[in-house]
């Protein structure tokens, strides 16, 4: 026959253990939401430092201007 | 032309008023060419869109026609951002940038592409461009 104390240990382990079964579910959660089910498109693999994008917009908008009729 | 000819007095004067009217005569078109109506209207249901390359692409499966203007108008930017990309950077870096400008320039109703891929209808707000646009 158990004891209260025994029961009261056992219950205790039990609590423990649950609470890292939702731990460990809650991490692969996480692991989860990192990898998304569809792969991330990268359709713009595009090496260019800031500095360059800031040259180039006044170029930019004056060949805009320049040919509207493509634009 | 017929008041060149009432103009006698002086070769320089003559001379600056055939530059004037020559200049005129080649700035006017450039500056009045709009877009032609077929791609005007192809922008305007959305069959086209504006990409982060700086390129059109199609926003829907495309017609055949839709398929043309966007296939001509492609090359002849292509050739643009090639003579015109500026000393130290590449013909992709010069479109890019341009495209930056052309997605900010877009008018609500019309379609662009967002940097994950996907085509957005451009209303009222800011469109989603690429981090490093200016």
């Amino acid at each position: 026959m158990m004891t209260a104390t025994e029961e009261a240990r056992r219950q205790g382990v039990g609590g423990r253990c649950l609470v890292v079964m939702m731990g460990m579910v809650g991490l692969a959660g996480c692991v989860q939401i990192d990898t998304p089910d569809k792969p991330i498109e990268i359709n713009l693999n595009i090496n260019i430092r800031q500095e360059i994008v800031y040259r180039l917009d006044g170029d930019a908008k004056k060949l805009i201007e320049q040919n509207s009729e493509i634009f | 032309m017929t008041m060149m000819k009432s103009i006698k007095h002086g070769k320089p004067t003559a001379l600056a008023l055939v530059a004037v009217a020559v200049t005129a005569a080649i700035a006017t078109p450039s500056a009045m060419a709009q877009r032609n109506p077929a791609y005007e209207a192809a922008r305007a249901a959305g069959q086209v869109g504006e990409q982060p390359d700086g390129y059109l692409g199609y926003a829907s499966s495309p017609t055949p026609a839709v398929r043309a203007i966007v296939d001509d108008i492609n090359i002849k930017r292509k050739a643009a951002y090639t003579s015109g990309a500026p000393q130290g950077s590449t013909v992709e870096q010069f479109a890019f940038v341009t495209g930056c400008n052309l997605i900010a320039k877009t008018k609500p109703g019309e379609k662009y592409k967002a940097p994950d891929g996907s085509w957005k209808t451009r209303d009222g707000g800011a469109p989603v461009r690429d981090s490093r646009c200016p």
